[in-house]
């Protein structure tokens, strides 16, 4: 049987398993993100979001996901 | 007749009929905010980044609530501590959809949350350059003022007194002094309590003011955002009416000649 390959990445702080070579856009349709309502940071450099079905996921990357909330 | 209706604020070359800005943090809810938004009459609103909510994907969104077609984001550093925080955070605002026009927030103090000027400064001749419309929080104090505006700051937002304090303008003399060497718009930013507050900043001869826990923690918060959008009004006009020049002694309203 094929062995299934795991990555882990951090999204927003959390820890979070995903199976095989997946993809930035698929991660974020996983999560439900209103892409046109939020920011990317990959590794602490922003993505053009444009560019997201192009962005393969690698073990240990860092993303973060921001929007707007109330603020003053 | 002073009319107000061709007296527009402009910042960064769009006009606004409103010279009140709120802020949308510290309410029980985000419909209670929308409405404090709606009845403050503000056309810019200034609002936060943070990460979004991976575990509760049902969680409200701001935007639902409050157009940004409709009302102007002003997003903020709000919790920025230096330089790099607040280059990162705006950054990342800009990308969520071309804002330009921002709030720069550095911090120097968590508990007087004055803002580190030495940061801010550098932190907005970075943004300036690449191309950011920068309205700075900053200190009370004219030099670095001057000193921003040299750097090209878009606003200049002094704080009345600490964020969240609610004790009204403290130092209305360097607040006037910034107004006379400045003919960038001039906000009060922080620090305000009430809405006589409002009216004594424009009276000053500020452009605006931003107001955020004065307006959502009061105890009625519609009336209180309806209290601002008026007191602000009233300051403007009273402004640009001229006050009369004060005296020592009693001047009397009625003419003596004539007394019986």
């Amino acid at each position: 049987m094929k062995k299934v390959k795991k990555i882990k990445i951090k999204v927003n702080g959390k820890m979070k398993s995903f199976i095989g070579d997946y993809i930035l856009s698929d991660m974020l349709k996983r999560l439900k993100i209103p892409i046109n309502k939020v920011a990317i940071e990959m590794n602490e450099e922003i993505i053009d979001k444009k560019k997201i079905d192009k962005i393969k996921l690698k073990q240990n990357d860092k993303i973060e996901i921001v929007h707007f909330i109330g603020g003053g | 007749m002073v009319n107000l209706k061709k007296d527009n604020f402009i910042i960064a070359k769009k006009k606004f009929k409103s010279r009140l800005i709120v802020g949308t943090g510290k309410y029980k809810s985000m419909p209670e905010c929308a409405k404090a938004v709606k009845l403050s009459g503000a056309e810019i609103v200034t609002v936060a980044v943070r990460r979004v909510n991976i575990s509760d994907k049902k969680k409200p969104l701001l935007m639902d609530y409050i157009d940004p077609k409709k009302i102007t984001y002003l997003p903020n550093t709000a919790g920025c501590f230096n330089s790099i925080e607040a280059l990162r955070t705006l950054r990342l605002a800009r990308e969520i959809g071309g804002w330009k026009l921002v709030k720069l927030e550095v911090l120097g103090d968590k508990k007087n949350l004055f803002p580190d000027m030495v940061e801010t400064l550098k932190s907005t001749e970075v943004l300036s350059k690449e191309g950011f419309k920068v309205m700075v929080y900053c200190n009370d104090d004219p030099l670095m003022a001057k000193r921003l505006e040299n750097c090209g700051a878009e606003a200049i937002m002094p704080l009345a007194a600490p964020i969240g304090s609610g004790l009204g303008i403290q130092n209305k003399v360097n607040i006037q002094i910034i107004r006379q060497q400045t003919k960038l718009p001039l906000i009060i930013d922080a620090g305000l309590g009430q809405a006589s507050d409002a009216t004594i900043a424009m009276e000053l001869g500020c452009d605006g003011v931003l107001v955020n826990t004065a307006i959502a923690k009061a105890k009625k918060p519609f009336e209180m955002a309806l209290a601002f959008k008026n007191a602000v009004i009233a300051g403007r006009q009273s402004y640009k009416s001229g006050r009369i020049d004060k005296i020592l002694m009693g001047n009397p309203s009625s003419p003596l000649k004539g007394i019986i």
